[in-house]
């Protein structure tokens, strides 16, 4: 049983003034880009509370995004694993993944703020794509920076990015992942904020944007609190997302982190844990999370899944593990490739490589949650991984 | 306890200069980039007024390409901030010395401990470039605990209401960022450098230098018709890379020269 009080939704309440869930946040960017973060915030909040803004987002979401998304109950692969185990469908959004729903609100933003441009960071080019679109559809120009390795392991996605009308930029500065594309589109809206926006990919950066993001992503907790009622009577026991920077997680977990009785499970990559494995420190704009070596180097994260090759956290998520309301394991690529695998035998359902890490922790979890409901937030499809998995997978399918 | 703090050690020597009628030049040198104790000598001895030493950092988000190819180059090599700063006091020059890194590598050890530490290498200041004015209580009271200058950053968007507040906030001197973008040597000095320079001269005594985008001598002088004094980084980097110490110390002989000009 769930309280029906009127307590306070405090877990979803914005950030403090200074941007902080908790320690964690705040905006830690060169002076050059704290009127623009100012100006942003402003124009956020505006925005937000706007019943115009809200009714053209919803707009877009519903006839060009496809949302609500549906919820699909896995009744094969629950029966194996003695759970009930419902995914709620972010794959089926247009472009295919759930970065679709932060794009259409920055875009939006972007337009009513006056900028003509967007710049953009993507890991394995779901952001770039979605960012992408948006600019197509809205008359925006878009410039995407991705990490050399990442443009060499998603090459369909930088095509679809050039289709789509945007310039893509490959970052070999670093690492060649994420965090350096990250690094690389911050450095272009240094010298271009003012007719640019940044339109950053995940809860992740400087205040506003995890508050900024978390609210953009928040229709898909707040779809799946209404749909999972709808479908079995009540709450789910588990919701179990992947998080990188975290935005998929924190979407779902929205919906649900003022229902103390549902667990919050945020799956990480065993080589990119940076709540399982780093300490806070300060990078991109925020103070978070982050793995980094006895100095303060920031650490390169290893993964098999380009969108989860972040060091980083998302800073909300941060402080949902410092006060114990969601917790963070984490997953080997071995257990990925099998949890991408299974869901694609077991329900026809080839989910992205960052997804399958749900799926994995969710099989290894199983025997603990015996009869319970888990709901998993299924951010993206597969398509984009296959060449991948079709080299690791060589000669054993 | 005094009502009015003394200034520290650089900013006392930058005014004297100023105020004498010296245009002040402060070259970047990356720490740790091979050669870079003979390039800070080099520099002391061809007419820098002090040096910023670059601690190198993975992610160096106000850095263009020379910069980021120079830190990147020195942690392949092994270098920390310790190793650096170690060497510090032996390097033997007569002129103060600032440090310019990202704030995680303060944030990791702690302000407190990382203000000693440039206190007992006897760097007199600052610069933390993605520390801006709102994050910067916690290390500006161990700085200023610790005897350390802080010099901000004030940018070209800033509107009139912040730049009081910066500069209020400011030790050693003003560190007025000469256009939108990244370090790096452009064909011509930005507009918005002087521009800048311009509003902080009305607004502030403390030295006014302009960094970011100066880019040879024919630039810093043109910079200095307004400001008090350039930083140079890229260029200067880019020398010690490319030919040496030496060359570093031929470059900030040209570019003194060319701003002593009247």
């Amino acid at each position: 049983m769930t309280a029906l009080d009127d307590t306070p939704a405090t877990l979803t309440a914005p950030p403090d003034a200074t941007g902080r869930f908790g320690e964690f946040g705040g905006r830690f960017v060169p002076e050059t880009l704290v009127p623009a973060c100012q100006e942003l915030e402003a124009a956020f909040d505006e925005a937000w509370v706007d019943p115009g803004f809200r009714a053209e987002l919803t707009r877009v979401h519903t006839q060009y995004s496809g949302r609500p998304s549906i919820m699909t109950e896995c009744h094969n692969l629950g029966a194996q694993l003695g759970i009930r185990l419902i995914l709620k469908r972010e794959d089926l959004n247009h472009t295919g993944s759930h970065k679709i729903n932060n794009v259409i609100g920055q875009a939006l933003l972007a337009k009513r703020m006056g900028k003509k441009r967007i710049v953009a960071d993507t890991g394995a080019g779901q952001h770039g794509v979605a960012s992408a679109t948006a600019a197509a559809l809205m008359g925006l120009e878009c410039k995407v920076y991705m990490g050399a390795v990442d443009v060499a392991r998603q090459e369909l996605n930088v095509f679809r990015m050039k289709l789509l009308g945007a310039e893509v930029e490959a970052v070999h500065s670093g690492s060649r992942t994420l965090k350096d594309a990250v690094n690389e589109a911050m450095r272009h809206w240094v010298a271009n904020v003012a007719d640019t926006h940044f339109c950053l990919g995940s809860v992740v950066g400087p205040h506003p944007y995890p508050y900024m993001v978390r609210q953009f992503q928040s229709v898909i907790g707040d779809e799946a609190h209404r749909q999972i009622a709808e479908m079995t009577g009540g709450l789910p026991d588990v919701v179990v997302a992947c998080v990188g920077g975290g935005s998929n997680a924190m979407g779902i977990f929205s919906g649900f982190v003022d229902e103390s009785s549902t667990r919050l499970v945020g799956v990480e990559p065993a080589g990119g844990a940076a709540i399982g494995r780093g300490v806070p420190g300060v990078v991109h704009g925020m103070r978070s999370n982050l793995m980094q070596d006895e100095v303060g180097q920031v650490e390169e994260a290893v993964s098999i899944s380009a969108g989860l090759d972040y060091p980083g956290v998302g800073p909300e998520h941060s402080y949902l593990a410092s006060i114990g309301r969601a917790e963070y394991p984490s997953v080997t690529d071995d257990e990925v490739v099998e949890g991408f695998q299974l869901l694609s035998q077991t329900e026809g359902i080839i989910p992205a490589l960052e997804c399958a890490h749900g799926v994995a922790w969710i099989k290894r979890e199983a025997p603990k949650m015996q009869g319970q409901t888990v709901l998993m937030n299924l951010s993206g499809r597969g398509d984009k991984d296959v060449a991948q998995m079709m080299d690791i997978l060589a000669g054993r399918l | 306890m005094t009502a009015v703090a003394a200034f520290g050690r650089l900013e006392t020597e930058l005014r004297a200069k100023r105020d004498a009628g010296r245009k002040l030049l402060v070259p970047y040198i990356t720490g740790g980039y091979p050669g870079w104790q003979a390039a800070i000598r080099a520099c002391a001895a061809n007419g820098a007024d002090a040096v910023e030493i670059g601690i190198p950092f993975s992610d160096p988000v106000m850095d263009g390409p020379v910069i980021q190819q120079a830190s990147q180059f020195a942690l392949e090599q092994g270098v920390t901030p310790t190793s650096i700063l170690d060497e510090v006091p032996g390097l033997d020059v007569d002129i103060p010395l600032a440090v310019m890194t990202y704030y995680n590598l303060v944030h990791h050890p702690g302000p407190t401990r990382f203000a000693d530490q440039l206190k007992r290498a006897g760097i007199s200041a600052a610069i933390l470039p993605d520390l801006p004015l709102e994050e910067s209580g916690p290390w500006c009271e161990a700085a200023d605990a610790a005897g350390i200058e802080t010099i901000m950053l004030a940018a070209p968007t800033a509107p009139d209401e912040r730049l009081p507040r910066v500069t209020a906030r400011c030790r050693g001197f003003v560190y007025s960022v000469g256009l939108l973008g990244v370090t790096g040597e452009r064909e011509s000095l930005a507009a918005t450098a002087t521009a800048l320079a311009a509003r902080l001269k009305r607004i502030t005594d403390t030295p006014v230098l302009v960094g970011v985008g100066v880019s040879n001598a024919e630039q810093a002088y043109q910079a200095t018709r307004v400001a008090d004094g350039v930083i140079q980084g890229a260029s200067v980097v880019r020398r010690l890379m490319d030919s040496g110490p030496d060359a570093v110390g031929e470059y900030v002989a040209e570019v003194r020269a060319a701003i002593d000009a009247p």
